[in-house]
């Protein structure tokens, strides 16, 4: 029984060692990496990002594909882990030698796996990776350049088609103090995620600017559920909005105790509330007057947004969501990159990518900046019963 | 005034929880002296049951939370019967590590099947979905049911233990196996009836929860894991009235620090008291110092 045991052991390594031997570049394909967060703690945001990209690469086959060449996606789960989006990062790298990877979706994953990025000299791009030292490292928040102009500490091969948190925080700020007429606000953030913090401190700045006063800022981590405690304390102040920056699992909880106490102000928020499981966990009563920054609204009447709503309604069965979108917009992007490639490599994609003007996307049209980062407005959401019902296009 | 009785009753509702899932690792501590990290994955499975009893088969509270006691209770003999009776004499770390693989094999099986993300308990109607007023205080239905449960179970495992013959042999084993086993105890099935109880508590917890809070994860076990095993140790662990009152305090510190502290430095606090009652009296609150017999 050992020796059996054995001899099928061997022979399973064997046929895996000739399994990767026989994985052959095609000369009719271009691989695409994809490193998503199909499991774990963000899984709605990694699933709705590919599920937009897939969309966009048949769409792009179904074309004729990149100069008659098909786009092949290679598909892997990272788990929400920003340990295993790296190893995933090399693998689709070295082993199937992918010419570009999108995502991760989440700004910590993103990070981890640049290093990887710039080793192997492969682009990364993400359509969701919101902090705001993703493509560039920051001094105390700001942006350094060189002696020639040249933007200090940038990450060549790093890429986004997402506004970052200080533009989204900010936003956010102006909005409550313009169009809510907000004087005094309560900040509850995630302490857990760079983009909790990040929003919290561009809110904060932005809305002393504006004249306004924060009264009180909470804290908790990710994975709480019972919020009672601060509620209870912040009720018993004088204040107009309260400023929620974190993620859909915590936010639905904090705004159904928030409303289940009698706390009946306007909730804000940034894009970590776009998922219909807020609706399922905060109940649709208790989201009236909630609103939050976005990359796009459903209810734009742009022919572009209609027809993809229309599209991906039809292929998916449901509405999109902004994660959809920005999927969708992210494989569109790397496909115009590189149908103005001059040679299909990783170097010259990198800089078809750099120097793209004008995309137009269902998320909006941008060009890229010297930071690698797009030029784009941003739509307020505002809620009714749970459903979208008013969206505000602002800028910080 | 108003404020601080509506964070008691805030820490009281949340003390309850963990006053639920202390009480299964101390009485399982108490008998076998094994830590069970595979508790609180038990009471992740209730929410579960609980889950599916109310969500496919439209259950009401009460049976759901009864069929996910019950089945916890099978899974928690379960356990016993496959992952740590083989193990009786063995070191105690090696059941110690037994312990973490099966919390392992829980979340993550568990995962497969449910996926890993958030679902949400169908929300409560009626009469369960009030709220009222005392005195300037809003107390949930829920708030209510959730205490009330809590006191109802305690009440009957004081019973259980003290007054029923099976209660008598779980005192007997954890106070001394052998010479309980001499005057002719069973004591595989006295052990398997203490994880069965244990766990129908850390069941009924996990549809609390469930209803509660609206949103159970198959990971949900791990955070109220640990604060519920802090909750024994800080009462002392094999005490079951150490596990209740360890329970409400941790409870009600959580929620005093949300309250008057600083939401950020909360867990800390928690686990910076644990650390000075156990230097003062490390036996736990009401834990005796007993001298290790050599």
């Amino acid at each position: 029984m050992k020796k059996f045991l054995g001899i099928a052991l061997s022979a399973l390594l064997i046929a895996g060692l000739m399994g990767g031997c026989g994985a052959k570049a095609n000369e009719n394909e271009i691989k695409i990496g994809i490193n998503y967060e199909l499991s774990g703690a963000v899984a709605t945001y990694g699933q709705s990002s590919v599920d937009g990209i897939l969309m966009a690469i048949d769409e792009i086959n179904a074309a004729g594909g990149i100069n008659g060449k098909t786009i092949v996606p290679v598909k892997s789960d990272n788990k929400s882990e920003p340990a295993e989006a790296t190893t995933l990062a090399n693998k689709l790298m070295t082993q199937d030698k992918v010419i570009a990877i999108l995502g991760p979706a989440t700004s910590g994953s993103f990070k981890a796996e640049i290093p990887v990025a710039e080793k192997n000299k492969v682009p990364v791009i993400t359509g969701s990776a919101t902090a705001d030292d993703v493509t560039v490292d920051l001094v105390d928040g700001q942006v350094q350049y060189n002696d020639d102009g040249s933007v200090k500490g940038l990450k060549e091969y790093a890429f986004r088609i997402c506004f970052s948190d200080s533009y989204q925080g900010s936003a956010m700020a102006a909005f409550a103090a313009e169009n809510l007429s907000a004087k005094k606000a309560v900040i509850i953030k995630d302490t857990s995620s760079d983009y909790g913090k990040g929003l919290a401190a561009n809110f904060l700045s932005t809305f002393m600017e504006k004249g306004g006063e924060v009264v009180a800022e909470e804290a908790y981590v990710s994975g709480n559920t019972d919020f009672n405690g601060i509620l209870t304390k912040i009720k018993g102040m004088e204040f107009d909005v309260i400023y929620i920056p974190g993620y859909y699992q915590e936010a639905g909880l904090i705004i159904k105790q928030a409303r289940a106490q009698g706390i009946t102000d306007p909730i804000l928020g940034a894009d970590g509330f776009d998922s219909p499981t807020l609706v399922e966990l905060a109940g649709a009563d208790a989201l009236n007057d909630v609103y939050y920054t976005n990359h796009y609204s459903s209810l734009d009447e742009d022919p572009m947004v209609v027809k993809f709503i229309a599209d991906y309604t039809a292929k998916y069965g449901k509405e999109p969501d902004a994660f959809n979108a920005l999927g969708y917009d992210l494989a569109k992007f790397v496909c115009d990159g590189l149908s103005r490639c001059e040679t299909l490599d990783s170097e010259s994609l990198k800089n078809a990518l750099a120097s793209t003007e004008n995309f137009t996307g269902v998320t909006g049209s941008f060009s890229v900046d010297e930071k690698h980062n797009p030029v784009k407005s941003i739509v307020v959401i505002g809620l009714k019963n749970g459903e979208q019902d008013s969206s505000v296009k602002v800028s910080a | 005034m108003e404020q601080f009785l509506q964070q008691l009753i805030n820490g009281l509702s949340l003390g309850s929880i963990y006053a639920l899932i202390a009480l299964g690792y101390t009485m399982v501590y108490g008998i076998i002296k094994l830590i069970n990290f595979a508790h609180c994955d038990v009471y992740m499975i209730g929410a579960y049951v609980g889950y599916a009893c109310m969500t496919y088969f439209h259950l009401g509270l009460l049976p759901s939370m009864l069929i996910a006691m019950a089945a916890c209770t099978l899974l928690g003999m379960a356990i016993e019967k496959i992952a740590y009776k083989p193990l009786r004499n063995a070191t105690r770390i090696a059941v110690l590590i037994t312990a973490l693989g099966v919390s392992m094999f829980l979340e993550y099986g568990t995962m497969f099947f449910v996926k890993a993300e958030v679902r949400a308990y169908p929300s409560m109607t009626g009469w369960m979905a009030q709220s009222f007023q005392v005195g300037g205080v809003n107390i949930s239905m829920l708030q209510v049911i959730i205490m009330a449960v809590t006191v109802i179970l305690m009440i009957l495992l004081q019973f259980i233990v003290k007054r029923t013959r099976v209660g008598r042999a779980m005192r007997a084993v954890s106070l001394d196996k052998d010479a309980a086993e001499l005057m002719g105890i069973n004591v595989n099935s006295t052990i398997s009836f203490t994880f069965a109880l244990g766990s129908a508590l850390a069941g009924a917890a996990g549809v609390l929860v469930g209803v509660y809070y609206n949103s159970i994860n198959p990971l949900m076990g791990m955070l109220p894991g640990i604060k519920a095993f802090v909750a024994a140790v800080f009462g002392g662990i094999g005490l079951i009235p150490g596990a209740m009152v360890g329970g409400y305090a941790i409870g009600m510190i959580e929620t005093m620090v949300d309250g008057y502290g600083n939401s950020l430095y909360k867990d800390a606090v928690v686990f910076a008291i644990l650390i000075l009652i156990l230097i003062v009296k490390p036996a736990g609150l009401l834990g005796k110092n007993t001298r290790e017999k050599v």
